[in-house]
């Protein structure tokens, strides 16, 4: 066995994007490859759980998990990792924060498996069949699927993590980033997120036309407007979460002339993202009665999902209350 | 506690300068209302973070009442209007998570209006036993108890 340090990645409830960030150091990762071991990475890799659980505990030394918790496997898993290694971060947004899958906590596990399974128009299941947890197969066999939790959970709701390294994928540049941090002497406070814990604005490129008063008579939604790619996305009206959102990215949705959804997360100080983007939206816009105020949001069409895009299972209230199980 | 003697709990935010005075008010006067509200007092209603609305849910509050200076009369000139702003919006998200609208108020109310505070607090007391308990920190161990069988202690940590 080498001497080199232990590396595994890990996939839960995720779009693959994060393995894809991954992949796409190109070059850079054969560098990383000489300098790490990688013990288990299924989707690049040819590992099985065994492999992992042959290892003694505490002998990898950094899991990189993304993806939230949806599963009853994803859960062992993250539990396996844990025993067997000594740093786990949690990578991107949904392992975070809970990410895009967490806004199915607004519905219950039986809403999203009947439109999965049955109502979707791309489905053929006139027998109306759902994934059961165990069922016999044809040769009389009985077989075990994993158990789909009535919840989307963030990494951390699950085990103890280490590191938080959020985006919706986090950059080639910050995965570089964090690797050669990660494998040198100085390593941050335990429990930190590996990123700066300023506003998204103060790297943005159109910072200088940000107004210093806003007073916002409308909200206008992205897909209903042309945007001008020199000014303020805010001073245009549209909901731009810079001013909430941890820099790090280099502003690059900003740069391809789209506003900022908030994948990097909240700087330190918010406890709840969401409730803080309504603050802050509400700030600052205008309007000093009903009426006005009615006409600023209308166009508003989905506040939960565009305000807790990335962050469903870490607010507050968790997801919608009466759902049914 | 059982759904008979259930009692609402509302925490309200009451203004420095106008509806906590009011409330001083109403103590003096010797008005009696509902015994459900527990007040806070914030230096103006503009304080109050959606995030606290959230907080109070979270934790157990069946209502959330919050009382600021009639518009116009702000200590702080503007805090009341970003109060409405917020309230709102905030409104428009709840009702997303399937929290009522009559769960979170807003009033304005003056130092004068000692009367305004019981009437407030004695009709958003029966409007929330109409609706009933939200009781949020039972839904979150119910949603939780799915985690029990793989639970392998507090080393792995889960959420508390």
């Amino acid at each position: 066995m080498s001497s080199k340090p232990k590396v595994a990645f890990y996939w839960c409830a995720s779009c693959g994007g994060c393995e894809e960030a991954v992949v796409d150091l190109a070059e850079d990762i054969l560098e990383v490859v000489k300098l790490v071991d990688i013990v288990f990475w299924p989707v690049a890799m040819d590992f099985k759980k065994r492999d992992v659980e042959a290892l003694p505990d505490k002998s990898i030394n950094i899991a990189f998990i993304n993806g939230a918790i949806r599963t009853s496997e994803q859960e062992e898993i993250a539990y396996l990792l844990r025993e067997k290694s000594q740093l786990i971060i949690a990578f991107g947004s949904c392992a975070c924060f809970g990410g895009i899958p967490a806004l199915a906590n607004l519905y219950s596990k039986f809403e999203v498996l009947n439109d999965v399974y049955i109502e979707s128009p791309t489905v053929d299941n006139a027998a109306k069949f759902l994934p059961q947890t165990t069922s016999i197969d044809n040769n009389g066999k009985q077989i075990e699927l994993p158990e789909f939790y009535s919840q989307v959970r963030a990494l951390d709701e699950i085990i103890s993590v280490d590191y938080y390294l959020p985006g919706c994928a986090p950059t080639p540049k910050l995965i570089a980033n964090t690797i050669n941090m990660l494998l040198g002497d100085n390593l941050p406070t335990a429990g930190s997120t590996l990123l700066p814990d300023i506003a998204l604005c103060e790297e943005c490129p159109r910072k200088d036309s940000k107004p210093t008063d806003l007073s916002i008579t409308e909200y206008k939604r992205i897909c209903e407007n042309l945007v001008d790619p020199e000014k303020c996305l805010l001073a245009q009206g549209f909901l731009c979460m810079g001013p909430i959102t941890r820099s790090g990215c280099e502003a690059l949705c900003i740069k391809g002339n789209m506003p900022c959804t908030g994948c990097l997360g909240p700087t330190s100080r918010v406890v709840d993202f969401g409730a803080k983007a309504v603050s802050m939206f509400a700030s600052l816009s205008s309007g000093k009665n009903e009426e006005e105020i009615e006409k600023n949001y209308a166009q508003v069409m989905d506040p939960v999902g565009t305000f807790y895009r990335y962050h469903l299972s870490k607010s507050l209230l968790r997801g919608k209350l009466e759902r049914g199980i | 506690m059982s759904e008979q003697n259930w009692e609402p709990k509302i925490i309200a935010f009451f203004c420095n300068w106008c509806t906590y005075t009011a409330a001083d008010l109403a103590g003096v006067s010797k008005l009696s209302y509902a015994p459900n509200v527990k007040i806070i007092r914030v230096m103006c209603s503009g304080r109050v973070d959606p995030q606290f609305v959230l907080y109070a849910f979270a934790n157990g509050a069946d209502g959330v009442l919050i009382g600021g200076c009639h518009p116009g009369d702000c200590h702080y000139s503007e805090g009341n209007y970003k109060t409405l702003r917020r309230i709102s919006l905030l409104k428009k998200m709840l009702t997303q998570f399937g929290i009522e609208d009559d769960r979170m108020r807003l009033e304005w109310i003056s130092g004068a209006e000692g009367e305004k505070v019981k009437t407030v607090i004695n009709e958003m007391t029966e409007n929330i036993r109409k609706l009933g308990p939200l009781n949020i920190p039972e839904k979150f161990i119910t949603w939780d108890r799915e985690l029990e069988k793989r639970n392998r202690g507090s080393e792995y940590k889960l959420r508390v």
